[in-house]
């Protein structure tokens, strides 16, 4: 399944289900929930960690985190 | 007359909670800390209208009351506490209208809590430019509270937050939502076996590490009626209360909050888009890096040595205005140098200060965090030590602090360890002083040696930083999680009040902290150094008349007469011209021979002043360390000074300051004394290439600080971290100035 590690960067996604255990609180309270909408904004210059906004709140996270984060993707077209 | 209301500030970080604060209490403000953590307390007074006053808590930055930090804990435990003297009368939840919907979250756990609240959306003033659109009316029914609109940069909205302060009595306290909804059958339990107690308080007792409670949290786990959930049952019921506060907001928002997106502009991307690219935000980065270099070493030099020169003023004003006697000589030789020592300095700290302020206020400094986190990874450091290593060339101390934020727990103690080898700006009093004295002027590549020795100085203190953390992540074995959150704020325009606070207070507490150390310091060296047992020290002025009289003026003193001499020479108008010349030069010859005896006198005062110095107290103990530190190129006077320093480095100038102005009579500045001392063979000075770099070089690693040792003990919560570091770095400035000067001689 895909994950939010693997957005191209301006392609969105929408979070679904995902084990409760293994994300940090923090990331949910800051709007990681399922159902929501993430976009991936940029990736830094070593691929890593990436700047993502999940549905109005900009955040980067590392990719190892990013892993656990089932997304099904929403939007195919290059970003303008 | 009525009695003040208690006001607590709370809010996520980047919602400008602190500019209202400014703005509520204007300079009215105290910062402190909480008793026995580090954690900084911002308190101030606000007057609201019809003469009563509010007591305002500016609570730190947190997403939750879920906490993972000491900053955080210390909302929920002042949230917590009814009997605490800051339990708020009414909570001011501060809020960003652009971040809304996560702002909430802590806002309905307030509610939760029954605590009387007023809602703040901050940064109206960017609805229009958002395309953004409130509500207010039936935002405040669905959320049973009080909301203003506020912008800081304006002004607008913060008559009416203190009017609903003064009106809090009118709130109703009651919860946004039922949370027994989180574990029905969980909670109801809970009811059962507390009847008195709010359930919702008891969860968050039941779920936070809060340290004030243990008694509390004791009676829990004693109720024998009551089994207690384990960690992972109790984390998926926390993801669950978020969820469900989630819907609650998603539901209020709904129809009260509408943002056109036609309507938005894109700054942030398109500034993203540079200073966070592969070359160019790199390039960014070193360039601001420069300019904050050029500032303190350039900018602040016209400044620094303005006040400087106030200083030996009065100095120079007190000895004459002052009757003559112990205490005029403790006033302007020991007290008013050491002061002026780290006085110079304030304007390279407030330079310091202010680029830091500004980083952080403007949004950049997370983007830097983006930008480095992967190169410091190798290192075991984490993106956000950058923040910690940048701030840590204005003082180790906050920027200990600063690592709070890094949520892994090895990336955090090693940056920790390593960040006091960044070169505070307590170092640089001892640099530039240092540097003056024995590196050569003249110019490599239009840049002059002194900066170029500066900049070498700066970059070794991070290679060592950089490659300390490298061993330590190889060495420490400490399994801890690698997580890594960092939120991206909106770019923002700093406010000038904001960064102007900043600066000021920080800097106040750098040079009152540092003063009172120095200022100790300097009357018990100046008491040592003016007493003695020893019957040399009681006899000093027949002793040296004697040996003057048999072996003649030390070679210092005659380099002295020489020097002040030719000075004389120079500075006297030969314009003289025709006949009268012969005449003219004759005066001169006779004035000079007057002078000759003026500076003969005084050298020989000086004499007997300095013999004094090194049969004192403080030259007993002065000579007793010489052999340890004799090695590295320094006399016992510089090896008093090194010590004295471990309190605090910049303690070094001053301390050196007291000891030659108890040694002589002249009044001068303290380098035109460095400069003018002798080594042990009369011949060389004292402070040349060899001792110089030397000295540089255990400043530079050496652990000199008593107040970070104190900070990292508080914040590693164990005395093995800063032993540790100070038993490491400190031998390895004594082995690396050794070699240097074993080497440079």
């Amino acid at each position: 399944m895909a994950t939010v590690a693997d957005l191209q960067p301006g392609q969105k996604g929408i979070i679904t289900e995902f084990d409760d255990a293994v994300l940090p609180i923090k990331l949910l309270e800051l709007g990681c929930l399922p159902g929501n909408e993430v976009e991936l904004v940029q990736v830094a210059p070593l691929k890593d960690p990436i700047y993502i906004n999940l549905s109005g709140t900009h955040i980067a996270i590392r990719r190892v985190l990013a892993n656990h984060i089932p997304v099904s993707i929403v939007d195919n077209k290059p970003s303008l | 007359m009525s009695k003040s209301i208690n006001v607590a500030l709370i809010g996520n970080p980047n919602t400008g909670k602190t500019s209202i604060f400014n703005q509520l209490t204007g300079l009215k403000q105290k910062v402190g800390n909480y008793p026995g953590i580090t954690v900084e307390k911002k308190q101030g007074i606000c007057k609201l209208p019809r003469g009563v006053k509010a007591h305002i808590l500016d609570l730190p930055g947190t997403y939750s009351l879920n906490t993972t930090s000491l900053d955080e804990s210390v909302v929920v435990e002042v949230l917590l506490n009814k009997n605490d003297k800051d339990y708020p009368d009414v909570a001011v939840v501060i809020t960003d209208v652009e971040n809304l919907k996560r702002n909430l979250l802590l806002f309905t756990q307030i509610k939760d809590l029954r605590i009387p609240t007023i809602l703040v959306i901050n940064m109206a003033d960017r609805m229009s430019r958002k395309g953004i659109s409130v509500d207010i009316e039936a935002m405040e029914k669905k959320l049973d509270t009080k909301i203003a609109l506020v912008s800081t940069r304006t002004g607008k909205g913060v008559t009416y937050v203190k009017e609903l302060i003064a009106n809090y009595r009118s709130l109703l306290a009651q919860p946004n939502l039922d949370t027994s909804r989180i574990a029905p059958e969980y909670f109801a339990r809970l009811k059962q076996a507390f009847p008195k107690e709010d359930i919702y308080k008891l969860w968050l007792v039941i779920t936070q590490d809060v340290n004030f409670m243990p008694i509390e949290k004791k009676r829990i786990q004693d109720a024998t009626s009551f089994s207690t959930k384990s960690k992972e049952d109790l984390k998926k019921l926390q993801h669950r209360e978020t969820v469900l506060r989630y819907q609650f907001i998603n539901a209020t928002l709904k129809d009260t909050y509408k943002v056109d997106l036609q309507a938005a502009t894109g700054l942030r991307a398109n500034l993203d888009k540079i200073l966070t690219h592969k070359i160019f935000g790199y390039v960014i980065f070193f360039l601001i890096l420069l300019l904050i270099f050029q500032a303190i070493f350039e900018w602040s030099t016209y400044p620094s040595d303005f006040i400087d020169e106030q200083f030996s003023l009065v100095s120079d004003w007190l000895k004459n205005t002052l009757p003559s006697g112990i205490l005029t000589d403790l006033l302007a030789e020991g007290v008013i140098a050491g002061i002026g020592g780290i006085a110079v300095f304030i304007p390279q700290i407030a330079f310091l200060f202010l680029f830091i302020s500004l980083l952080e206020e403007s949004g950049y400094m997370s983007r830097v965090v983006f930008l480095m986190d992967r190169l410091m990874r190798p290192f075991g450091l984490s993106g956000k030590s950058v923040v910690p290593l940048i701030s840590g060339t204005a003082c180790a101390i906050p920027a200990v602090m600063a690592t709070r934020t890094i949520e892994s727990w090895k990336e955090r103690l090693i940056t920790i360890l390593v960040t006091p080898f960044t070169t505070c700006s307590a170092r640089l009093p001892v640099y530039l002083i240092l540097i003056a004295l024995v590196i050569p002027e003249g110019s490599f590549l239009g840049l002059s040696y002194q900066a170029l020795t500066l900049m070498l100085l700066y970059l070794l203190g991070f290679g060592m930083a950089i490659f300390s953390a490298m061993v330590l992540n190889r060495v420490l074995k400490i399994k801890s999680r690698t997580l890594f959150i960092a939120e991206m704020p909106t770019y923002r325009l700093p406010l000038v009040k904001n960064v102007g606070y900043t600066v000021l207070e920080k800097t106040k507490s750098f040079v009152v902290g540092a003063g009172k150390i120095i200022l100790a310091i300097a009357i018990i060296l100046w008491f040592l150094g003016s007493n003695g047992y020893s019957e040399d020290f009681k006899n000093a002025e027949t002793i040296v008349s004697e040996r003057i009289e048999k072996q003649g003026l030390s070679p210092y003193s005659k380099n002295y007469i020489k020097n002040n001499i030719d000075l004389y020479v120079k500075s006297t108008p030969l314009s003289i011209t025709g006949g009268e010349k012969a005449v003219s030069i004759r005066a001169i010859q006779d004035s000079v021979r007057v002078m000759t005896k003026i500076l003969t006198e005084s050298a020989m005062q000086q004499e007997v002043a300095s013999y004094r110095l090194e049969h004192s107290y403080m030259g007993c103990a002065g000579k007793a360390i010489e052999p340890l530190v004799k090695p590295l190129g320094y006399d016992w006077k510089i090896g008093i000074a090194v010590l004295t320093s471990f309190a605090a480095r910049e303690v070094f100038v001053g301390t050196l300051a007291t000891i030659y102005s108890v040694g002589s009579d002249q009044e001068d500045t303290i380098k035109n004394r460095m400069a003018a001392e002798l080594d042990e063979s009369g011949k060389k000075p004292l402070f040349n290439l060899a001792s110089g770099i030397s000295l540089m070089l255990f400043y530079a690693f050496a652990m000199q600080c008593m107040s970070t040792l104190a900070v990292v003990k508080k914040e590693t919560n164990s005395w093995k971290w800063p032993l540790l570091q100070l038993l490491f770095m400190s031998t390895f400035a004594y082995l690396v100035a050794l070699m240097a000067f074993q080497l440079l001689k």
